[in-house]
């Protein structure tokens, strides 16, 4: 092995107020033309540590190190200039947000000339924008030319990805630092970028992959690094670590990520033994149906765009519906409208043989106890001001008599209410049945939201659901807010609600690993249409349409 | 980034040079003084047995400030700091009241204007613009010319001025609740849009509206102030702070304490509870929901 592009010795990086060290000695080297991927969970110490390489750590954080070679020059010591002649130049930084890394009123070609400007001043403008397209042509952006002009709100997530990278190589940096590079992109873009950052590699750049996706940078990465808790718990060659992980974290993060990659297995042999099926024969029971739902909204200049088109599906009782697409794909829309939430402009639902989209609001809100919404951001849906107690009571008062739950709205809340020993002992009851069915410890329940976790608060806002005894749960996209491990047992959670109480799931995610871990049925949206709708082994052994089978591909490939 | 923020679990404040340690933060100094005010303006008939605001002694008229009376005498021979000091029951209640009818009108209007649909929004916030476009005072001028001058027309002109820009905070905050995921989750469980409303959407919308509210009556009292001075409100002899200014004005030569006593407490109450407000505003700030 040459030199290292990098080399780091015990590296520490140490706040003033914090108890522990946020990086606590940890040693890494990175060669030219190889991956190392540092992966963890949120607040493990990844981004920091790479933040150290380019001198950015936070201005009260203390950084420390035996060596910290990066380019060739020992950095520790480095002042502010010393930096400077490094980042973009040295090592570029791709980032997580292209939407906020990018600056909004400026072109992107404008962008990339800045870096192309900063690595050598004195050019001609027709030798830097000689550079610019070919930086642009490198990130495999299609016609730089045209797209230079543009700015970041006119392209989509994808290509806003890749103007980034375009811009993090326009200065010829031997090391490329990408921190959670696809996270915010679906599928099918995340395996493009993986792709292109592939190719970077293969033209000798070292590359330095943040994630907290251990299956994403599988197939990128030459060596892997785990963190947790500021230490790298285990270094290994990627096809090792996935072969005999030997720290039981690593083993955790393993088994925390649905599992896509059954070797040759098709992807859904593993959904079968978590959903119950129905006996067969059995009278099928439809506890939802959509019947060609259709919703359009009025853009701008009066064009209106088909969100939603022509959906139809039954969902039996006690299983599960997974729907798939890419983001943009109608899936949200489709979510409120089957919670009523949204009228449609065509077609109806029905919740159990009933109407419902049709029904005016007024009679439909004594019924809404039957179908409740899990929704992706556990950060938004508590009211931040009421305690754990007070948001599951809020739900109980609805459930019980109606007599009872009138007095309750107007005493606010359950614990005012005088001489009514018996409703107050239920509400008790049902209160640590609750917390115990999401397995949290009924301490949390004089807890506001912001003392809880993401897990926790997702677990709540499951809890307040089940309060109604719903038949069925909306999960739009339940689980992409949290990290992977907490995502592996809030759909664990899922599983076991159904088989104990029956529910009937709507499982709405951009992820087919969740989608095919959780689904009996599986319905695939692209641009509005329910383009493929079959048992969840059919769509998946056997998919129909090249956009499903892209998908497929690209979350096998992960 | 959130890898810093959940490693660091305790949190310990850097210690403070030793000498700035001691000096309270300026919130709590402007507080202490608001609180001072009030409970002046509470206690006033118990502390000042003596000397009435509102008694007349022609052989005392004009004196400087003396042991006896600490800030002088007015052409009366009325005793100024009792006048200051009962003026403060005035001006606070104006002050307090104004603002109180400004934030429930606002609250009301806001929350209307954030919920209805588009077209009555679009109507209701146009409305808004105009007035806003109006100074403050030359709107509670406007009032006072319609509905009449007088004590309580003060309360209603100045209460009026200041609702627009109650309204409109109060608008974009009830937008940006009412998106929120926990309304959503309210709605689908099935409680009633009114419970919705009552339990969720104002009290999350009144927080920002209560700090704006604290700076408000600062403005509300100076307003006041100004609309007695110019004689649209108690008439004299009221010991009102307005109006006691607006007589010591023909003296300012010869008996300086009359007018500049009254200002005096005009500018430090008003400053404190604009301090305090700024203070609370600035700590709401950093604190996310």
């Amino acid at each position: 092995m040459t030199t290292p592009f990098v080399d780091v010795q015990n590296l520490r990086v140490r706040f003033p107020d914090g108890q522990a060290d946020a990086v606590a000695g940890i040693s890494l080297q990175i060669a030219a033309g190889e991956c190392l991927a540092l992966v963890g969970e949120s607040g493990s110490g990844k981004t920091l540590t790479a933040l150290a390489l380019l001198g950015l750590v936070p201005p009260d954080a203390r950084v420390s190190a035996d060596a910290l070679v990066v380019a060739g020059s020992d950095a520790v010591g480095f002042r502010e200039a010393d930096w400077r002649a490094i980042r973009g130049r040295k090592v570029g930084l791709v980032s997580q947000d292209a939407l906020v890394s990018l600056d909004p009123l400026r072109r992107i070609g404008r962008e990339v000339a800045e870096v192309v400007e900063l690595q050598r001043p004195r050019r001609s403008r027709v030798e830097v924008s000689k550079r610019v397209i070919d930086s642009l042509t490198l990130a495999a952006v299609p016609d730089p030319a045209f797209r230079e002009r543009q700015y970041p709100h006119e392209l989509s997530g994808g290509l806003r990805q890749r103007a980034l990278i375009a811009s993090a190589i326009a200065g010829q940096p031997g090391l490329l630092i990408a921190d959670e590079p696809t996270t915010a992109l679906d599928s099918i873009t995340q395996a493009q970028i993986l792709h292109l950052l592939g190719d970077l590699k293969k033209s000798g750049l070292a590359l330095l992959l943040v994630s907290h996706d251990l299956h994403l940078v599988q197939q990128l990465s030459d060596r892997i690094a785990v963190m947790r808790r500021g230490e790298i718990v285990e270094t290994a060659a990627s096809a090792h670590l996935f072969a005999a992980p030997r720290h039981p974290y690593t083993r955790m993060l393993l088994d925390a990520v649905p599992r896509r990659r059954e070797t040759a297995e098709p992807i859904g042999a593993a959904s079968k033994a978590v959903s119950p099926k129905l006996p067969d024969g059995a009278p099928a029971v439809m506890a939802l149906t959509a019947t060609g739902l259709g919703r359009s909204y009025r853009a701008h200049g009066g064009v209106s765009v088909n969100a939603v088109t022509d959906v139809s599906f039954s969902l039996r009782a006690g299983t599960t519906l997974g729907i798939v697409g890419e983001s943009g794909s109608g899936k949200s829309t489709l979510a409120r409208l089957l919670m009523a939430t949204e009228r449609p402009d065509a077609g109806d639902v029905q919740l159990h043989g009933q109407p419902w989209s049709t029904e005016p609001e007024r009679r439909r809100r004594s019924r809404r106890g039957a179908i409740q919404l899990i929704e992706q951001n556990p950060y938004d849906a508590l009211d931040p001001r009421w305690t754990v107690r007070r948001i599951l009571a809020e739900a109980l008062a609805l459930d019980t008599s109606r007599e009872h739950s009138q007095r309750v709205s107007e005493h606010g809340q359950e614990g005012r209410i005088q001489g009514e020993e018996h409703p107050k002992k239920k509400g008790a009851v049902r209160l640590s049945e609750l917390m115990d069915q999401v397995d949290l410890s009924p301490e949390l329940l004089h807890r506001r939201p912001h003392q809880l976790s993401g897990g926790q608060r997702q677990r709540v806002a499951i809890a307040r659901a089940l309060a109604r005894r719903p038949s069925i749960l909306i999960c739009d996209e339940p689980v992409s807010a949290l990290d992977a491990s907490v995502q592996a047992q809030i759909l664990a959670l899922l599983s076991t609600l159904q088989h104990s109480l029956g529910v009937a799931i709507v499982m709405i995610s951009h992820d087919l690993g969740v989608i095919a871990q959780m689904s009996d049925e599986i319905l695939v949206m692209h641009h509005g249409r329910a383009i493929e709708y079959g048992s969840a082994d059919d769509v998946l052994n056997n998919p129909g349409e090249p956009l499903t089978q892209a998908l497929i591909e690209a979350s096998a490939l992960l | 980034m959130t890898s810093m923020v959940t490693a660091v679990s305790p949190p310990r404040r850097p210690r403070r040079p030793s000498i700035v340690r001691h000096i309270p933060p300026l919130g709590v100094v402007a507080a202490v003084i608001v609180l001072g005010v009030v409970l002046l303006a509470a206690i006033a008939p118990w502390i000042l047995t003596g000397q009435s605001p509102l008694q007349t002694d022609a052989t005392a008229a004009l004196h400087a400030p003396s042991a006896a009376h600490l800030f002088g005498t007015d052409q009366s021979g009325r005793d100024v700091l009792s006048r200051v000091i009962y003026g403060a029951r005035y001006s606070l209640l104006v002050g307090l009241g104004a603002t109180l009818l400004a934030l429930l009108a606002g609250l009301v209007i806001g929350i209307g204007a954030g919920l209805a649909p588009r077209s009555v929004d679009g109507v209701l916030s146009r409305v808004i613009d105009v007035l806003m476009a109006f100074p403050e005072f030359l709107f509670a001028l406007l009032v006072i010319a319609v509905i009449g001058p007088g004590e309580v027309s003060i309360v209603i002109a100045v209460a009026l001025a200041a609702v627009p820009a109650y309204a409109r905070v109060a608008r974009v905050q009830t937008m940006v609740v009412s998106r929120a995921g926990y309304v959503r989750a309210a709605s689908s469980l099935g409680v009633r849009p009114l419970a919705v409303i009552v339990r969720h959407i104002i009290p999350n919308t009144l927080g920002p509206l209560l700090v704006m509210a604290t700076i408000g009556v600062g403005t509300a009292i100076v307003s006041a102030a100004g609309l007695s001075f110019l004689g649209l409100g108690p008439q004299p002899p009221t010991p009102e702070w307005g109006v006691i200014l607006s007589e010591g004005r023909n003296f300012l030569a010869t008996a300086w304490w009359i007018a500049v006593f009254p200002g005096l407490a005009i500018t430090t109450t008003v400053i404190a509870i604009s301090t305090v407000g700024r203070f609370l505003r600035s700590r709401s700030e950093g604190r996310s929901s």
